[in-house]
């Protein structure tokens, strides 16, 4: 009997065994292998096909002459990084040296004035970004949720915002450059007028899917949970803070990860005409420059664009799935 | 970590001492000068090699010297740079010559601009596509060696133009800006070789500048030149370097004629401030003239032994950003015209020879004659109202006090500037003019006389 069932057992065991590894082994190639094998198709034929493209700037750039601009790039955030630094140390020497000569002089540091690196166009990009995305949800969601609340409201507004969902970019730009340069004067700007005009044309472009997910989103609650609040006979502010807003998180987060895709793709556009220092501009002044480089280092921003608005959403779907009681969305 | 730190330390006491020794410099100058009102400055330029004197005073710490701290931006176009300009986002800017003389005058957008320093003489070049060449090529006298005889005059290019005519087609070329050196030169050029290049109508509303045209002028920013004559949309353009080496480079057109030939030593770029400005921050616009000054003597000295340094800075991608070579070929002292005919041409770029960099008043004359030869300026003027205009915005002023203290200051020598006592800011007249028409700026009226294409006096559209 005991050999018998360890006969049928072993087997079985081995059996295990093997899904298992089976399972490790498709889950590998699932999550690793094939996208490895997808990029090496990619790489492989970027690369023969940009041979074969001759533009009056020389060859289309393939993936080396990418790569090579990625270290160029950062060589020259390096070396910008040892001017800034020679240049705190010069206006250090001359504030003292004022200072020395006249006690009342109010020394003051004044920060570096010398060219945005790579580096610091993403940061102005993801900086721009952010701020025109949360002015668009400062906006939006509460116009939503009253909207959703509110049907002849709904039924007043959604032909606006039927009409302006579709409008690029670039149509907007115009009229918010002179509209920005019109109101905003101030002898000591705090922020630049292309980081406002650019911030500014970003929220205009991705209110919309906010609006009309969160308005969706409470505008569909389940009635059970209103005739709740209905029977409780909760005061607005409570029924929108218990109710309200947990019942429709999940499509207020949707909205918000819609939105901010269209946030970074709008940005581009507008930091390219506004000539904000981020991206944008960097793409812009490349293709003024059309230095035998330029072809490559634009390629290299596309590549660092994509990838970033890759990552973007990424954090938008943890930051829903965290905050979402509907785990299944 | 240890090396890191070691690296930074040594780098910061070699900034330390530079900087000290630069710091006396400035400390010298300021007892006769005073400190500048405003430190914070930002200027505005485009993307072409004359933009130099500006980047050469800020990499070499001139401006720093004076103790500005200056910030340096392209512009998209000549006009957002003009608008920077008057609404203040801007301090100062690299401009047209035409651009303050026009913008004084209330033509376009309406400002008191004026001028301490003139950045460059020549520069430019006119370009047209390989498609035009070929046909005007036929009509060129040639060398021995079969190389075109330069300077190329339009009378080759006038029966390409009637071939367009009697076709009904359109010859378009490409200029920077309709105040602009490049449309007076392209003008200039083409009438002088029988194309009419049309007039403007301001006082009817026509700012097209196309009335009686042969060939049709409009406006595309320099750097899109080269793209744009490659679209097809344009035969040919009038512009400054590096584009016109650019399109040589690029295989899509080929320069004819350098500004040079047209006019030998034009005065090219200016540095525009507002009147407002000058007159709010006395101290630091001497001390702004003064890093310019310097900067544009660095560029031609010891004959021009700077030029490679300086052409390895506008390469860089925040300024001119084309590359080394290209930049290279007229910065340096040669041109390349039809590719592999490459010519010296060493006064094609002149930042500081020649009393380059003082504002004369018949630099400005001139430009005002031919704003009113082809209609700009609608109706007769007189001389006085020429003079005049022309004392309002250039300011010879300015630049004496910055010359003066430089000279003062022993960092350069008297010998290199005019004789500020006998200066009167009218250049002797000048003969060089590819159609040998003599310029004298005390008489404008009487040079417009000599033209036979452009308008003359009692002429009104």
């Amino acid at each position: 009997m005991n050999s018998t069932t360890v006969n049928i057992n072993s087997p079985s065991q081995a059996e295990r065994l093997m899904n298992m590894s089976k399972k490790i082994v498709s889950k590998f190639t699932d999550v690793m292998l094939l996208p490895m094998v997808g990029i090496a198709i990619f790489l492989f034929l970027w690369n023969i096909s940009a041979k074969s493209i001759h533009t009056s700037l020389g060859e289309f750039p393939g993936p080396n002459a990418v790569i090579e601009q990625f270290y160029s790039l950062y060589d020259e955030h390096v070396t910008e990084g040892k001017k800034a630094e020679a240049f705190y140390q010069r206006q250090e020497v001359r504030n003292a040296a004022k200072l020395a000569k006249n006690p009342n002089y109010v020394a003051k540091i004044r920060t570096y004035t010398g060219k945005e690196t790579f580096l610091d166009q993403i940061i102005t990009s993801l900086v721009t970004v952010t701020a025109g995305f949360l002015l668009a949800a400062i906006i939006a969601i509460p116009l939503g949720i009253w909207m959703g609340l509110n049907k002849r409201l709904n039924s007043a507004f959604n032909p606006i915002v039927q009409v302006f969902k579709p409008v690029s970019p670039l149509a907007w730009l115009p009229l918010v450059t002179m509209v920005v340069s019109a109101l905003y004067v101030s002898d000591d700007p705090m922020v630049s007028k292309s980081f406002l005009t650019s911030m500014i044309t970003v929220s205009l472009c991705s209110l919309w899917p906010m609006l009309i997910n969160t308005s969706i989103g409470v505008s569909s609650i389940d009635s059970d949970l209103l005739n709740v609040s209905k029977v409780l006979r909760l005061p607005t502010l409570t029924h929108i803070q218990k109710i309200v807003l947990p019942a429709s998180v999940p499509m207020i987060f949707t909205g918000m990860r819609l939105s901010f895709g269209v946030a970074w793709m709008v940005l581009i556009a507008a930091e390219m005409l506004a000539q904000n220092p981020g991206l944008g501009k960097f793409v812009w002044d490349e293709f003024q420059n059309g230095s035998s480089n330029s072809l490559a280092r634009i390629m290299a921003a596309v590549i660092v664009i994509g990838f970033i608005g890759f990552l973007l959403d990424r954090v938008m779907l943890q930051i829903q799935q965290k905050v979402s009681w509907d785990k299944s969305l | 970590m240890s090396w890191k730190k070691s690296i930074v330390s040594t780098l910061k006491n070699a900034a330390l001492t530079i900087a000290l020794s630069l710091s006396v410099t400035s400390i010298a100058n300021s007892e006769a000068l005073g400190e500048p009102e405003k430190e914070e400055l930002k200027f505005g330029f485009i993307k072409l090699t004359d933009m130099a004197p500006i980047a050469v005073a800020y990499e070499n710490g001139y401006f720093e010297d004076e103790g500005l701290y200056v910030t340096i931006e392209a512009q998209a176009n000549w006009k957002v740079l003009l608008n920077g300009v008057i609404d203040g986002s801007l301090d100062g800017a690299h401009m047209l010559a035409g651009q303050p003389i026009a913008a004084t005058m209330g033509y376009g957008t309406k400002a008191h601009i004026i001028t301490p320093f003139s950045m460059d003489l020549n520069g430019n070049a006119i370009t047209v596509s390989n498609d035009t060449w070929k046909k005007m090529k036929p009509n060129i006298p040639k060398m021995a060696d079969g190389r075109p005889v330069h300077p190329i005059k339009a009378d080759s290019l006038k029966p390409v133009i009637d071939q367009y005519k009697d076709e009904g087609k359109p010859f378009k070329m490409g200029m920077v800006f309709p105040v602009s050196t490049h449309n007076y030169e392209l003008r200039y050029w083409l009438a002088a070789g029988g194309i009419h290049p049309g007039y403007y109508a301001p006082h009817k509303g026509d700012s097209s500048g196309q009335i009686d045209a042969d060939a049709l002028l409009s406006v595309t920013p320099p750097p899109q030149m080269p793209s744009t004559m490659e679209a097809g949309t344009i035969e040919g353009y009038c512009v400054g370097e590096p584009w016109n080496q650019q399109a040589v480079f690029k295989n899509i057109g080929v320069p004819v004629v350098t500004d040079y030939e047209v006019w030998k030593d034009n005065p090219e770029k200016v540095f525009g401030i507002t009147a407002e400005f000058a007159a709010k921050y006395p101290n630091t616009t001497v001390r702004l003239t003064r890093a310019l000054i310097r900067a544009a003597k660095w560029l031609d000295e010891n004959n021009n032994a700077n030029r490679p340094a300086a052409v390895k800075i506008l390469s860089q991608s925040n300024y001119v950003g084309a590359d080394y070579d290209v930049i290279a070929n007229s910065m340096t002292g040669t041109f390349e015209y039809e590719k592999g005919d490459k010519r010296a041409v060493p006064d094609f770029n002149v930042f500081f020879r020649y009393n380059a960099t003082y504002p004369y008043y018949s630099d400005a004359i001139w430009y005002l004659t031919q704003m009113r030869r082809w209609g700009q300026i609608s109706e007769d003027k007189s001389d006085q109202w020429y003079k005049d205009l022309a004392a309002k915005v250039y300011r010879p002023d300015i630049y004496v006090a910055a010359a003066k203290s430089l000279i003062a200051d022993k960092i350069i020598p008297a010998n290199e500037f005019p004789d500020f006592a006998t200066e009167t800011g009218f250049k002797s007249p000048q003969k060089h003019f590819i159609d040998d028409t003599v310029y004298d700026g005390t008489q404008p009226n009487a040079y417009l006389e000599k033209f036979k294409i452009g308008l003359k006096k009692g002429d009104k559209l």
